[in-house]
């Protein structure tokens, strides 16, 4: 898995995000997973059960962090709060690396709950880069952000979104989560090529890869992680891993949540994959070469 | 204003506003202007959806996620009003109070307070929906309220004769007129039965509309990791709040028995007993001022 700055130095293998339902499972069974993505927010609190959990799943397993409301597309100041807590888990869990989302859920105080898309303006490329240096700034560990899905696209927009979210990590100088699922349902509501979107990502940046599934309606595509991922986004997948190399990589499932096996089974489906890239990239000796015996 | 603030503005209000009967998108906005004019000034149509479709997509998203989290948080609340009733309070709470929280866990903090100034909305059982609504909120405080390190029965006899005593934060106290906490309990049964059958059958709530001839006193408070409520007795009651607001310990026994029937004997007797199981159950912190913080 190629380490870089933007994910702490670390080779983490396929992880899947840690959810209620799967506690029990996880804590008798102990099952083998290279690592667990947990939502921030749900653990961001003083006390009780999440927190005990939390704590005998670090004791097991690698851990690594993702939020969903920190919103660094919000034209509006950082909330401190939220900021202080996040810290707080920070130095609870040791996150290599911590992503949220390239998006805005708030403004004047009251919270969407959502992921809202970004336009794709100068002052928006400014503002985004600014908040991120910020949280980096103060929780002083790498970001990743990622892509999300989107239902609309703005007149105000004067590039296209992976020409946004390049300047956004060139100015920022953080890393990449990207959720390949979220580019394709993106390329389906908007039109666009998956492939260029991929393409056009710095690979040096990418710190880790999502994948998960959707639901697709007659007129556009729904970002629900309820389903297994479909064919034609683990077909992206491949394309990404072999242009980036192989990387930490986490399957989302937040709703009509499987049994832990399911999920699992799922999320390993991409070390077919993995090892064919690893294979790809292992250095051929060439036929008839020697090796040489050392007695 | 700059135009990422306007443009989050304006789609936030949208986004935000409540939907129509249909639970579709409301063609005119609160202003009584157009939604679909709104949605074409800032989001682009494509060749499948229009602006106002799009748009449509998040304001659904938006109701059903924040209803969803709504429901889940008060089932006793729904089973006391009805599912009609409780629908009409939690989009008219919602529409007025948007969650001013990154977390969803506080989308209910202002409830209690909106539903005294609303409560023709709660119908005839008003008094015993706000009964309900104590305990609720008081469940989801509980649950992840700290927990202080405990005050040992060693630490206690250091606090000298007439010490003022911290109670844990995730203990709260109400005073109610119905029996509130066996009902949730009650609520909480029959939604795992009918989940479990997919039946869809509305709570029996004719037998807990009556009042309790007393008062009943109830702890909220967490042990294991679990929420519990605790009946308590007038004069224990009295003695806890007392204590709650860090009065000493010689003026909280005062405030208990002042108008108690007991016989000295009997109080004694009991405040033996009540201590006993509340240093049992870790009730008591150690003072901020014991373990280097400031009060």
């Amino acid at each position: 898995m190629p380490a870089n700055r933007f994910n702490g130095f670390t080779e983490y293998g396929v992880g899947i995000g840690l959810r209620i339902p799967h506690y029990r499972h996880i804590l008798e069974q102990k099952p083998v997973v290279d690592w667990f993505e947990i939502i921030s927010e749900n653990y961001m609190i003083d006390g009780g059960r999440p927190l005990a959990i939390l704590d005998q799943i670090l004791e097991q397993y690698r851990v690594v962090q993702h939020g969903v409301s920190m919103y660094f597309g919000s034209a509006q100041p950082l909330n401190p709060e939220h900021l202080k807590r996040l810290k707080t888990l920070v130095k609870r869990t040791n996150t290599p690396w911590l992503t949220d989302h390239l998006c805005w859920g708030s403004v004047d105080g009251r919270y969407t709950h959502d992921l809202l898309p970004i336009p794709y303006t100068w002052e928006a490329v400014d503002t985004t880069a600014e908040k991120i240096r910020q949280v980096r700034d103060f929780v002083e560990v790498p970001i990743a952000v990622e892509n999300v899905s989107s239902y609309a696209e703005f007149h105000d927009s004067v590039m296209t979104e992976w020409e946004f979210l390049n300047e956004v990590v060139e100015r920022a100088d953080c890393g990449i989560l990207l959720d390949v699922n979220n580019i394709y349902v993106s390329s389906v509501n908007h039109d666009f090529d998956p492939h260029v979107y991929v393409d056009s990502v710095p690979a040096e940046r990418v710190a880790q890869i999502h994948i998960a599934g959707h639901s697709r309606y007659e007129k556009y595509v729904l970002d629900t992680h309820d389903h297994p991922v479909i064919d034609p986004v683990w077909a992206l997948y491949e394309h990404a891993i072999e242009r980036i190399g192989p990387t930490a990589t986490l399957l989302e499932w937040d709703d009509k949540i499987p049994s832990f096996e399911e999920v699992h089974r799922e999320a390993l489906k991409a070390n077919k994959y993995l090892d064919k890239v690893r294979l790809a990239q292992t250095p051929q000796r060439p036929a008839g070469e020697l090796t040489e015996v050392r007695a | 204003m700059t135009p990422l603030l306007d443009l989050q503005r304006r789609m936030a209000s949208a986004v935000m506003q409540p939907l129509a009967q249909s639970d579709q998108m409301r063609r005119r906005n609160p202003q009584r202007r157009s939604n679909a004019k709104e949605a074409a000034e800032f989001i682009k149509p494509n060749s499948r959806l229009t602006s106002f479709e799009r748009l449509e997509i998040y304001n659904r998203q938006y109701w059903f996620r924040i209803l969803d989290s709504f429901a889940e948080d008060f089932p006793g609340l729904r089973a006391v009003v009805g599912r009609k009733r409780f629908d009409r309070i939690a989009r008219a709470y919602l529409t007025e109070c948007p969650s001013q929280s990154f977390t969803l866990r506080n989308l209910g903090q202002f409830l209690p307070q909106w539903l005294a100034d609303h409560n023709d909305l709660a119908g005839d059982r008003y008094s015993l929906a706000a009964d309900m609504l104590k305990l609720e909120w008081a469940h989801i405080e509980a649950f992840d309220a700290a927990d202080l390190p405990r005050l040992t029965p060693e630490a206690l006899m250091t606090l000298g004769e007439d010490p003022q005593l911290l109670l844990q934060p995730h203990i709260s106290l109400h005073e109610l007129h119905y029996a509130v906490d066996d009902l949730l309990l009650a609520v909480r049964k029959h939604d795992e039965e009918q989940e479990e059958t997919g039946a869809a059958r509305a709570f029996p709530i004719r037998r807990w509309l009556k009042n309790s001839p007393e008062p009943i006193y109830l702890a909220v408070h967490r042990a294991d990791y679990s929420v519990c409520y605790r009946r308590l007795e007038r004069e224990s009651y009295l003695l806890l709040t007392t204590l709650r607001e860090r009065k000493p310990l010689s003026e909280a026994l005062e405030t208990a028995f002042a108008q108690s029937p007991l016989s000295e004997e009997d109080q004694a007797m009991h405040i033996q007993e009540w201590f006993a199981a509340w240093m049992a159950l870790g009730w008591f912190a150690v003072p901020f001022r014991s373990h280097g913080e400031n009060e």
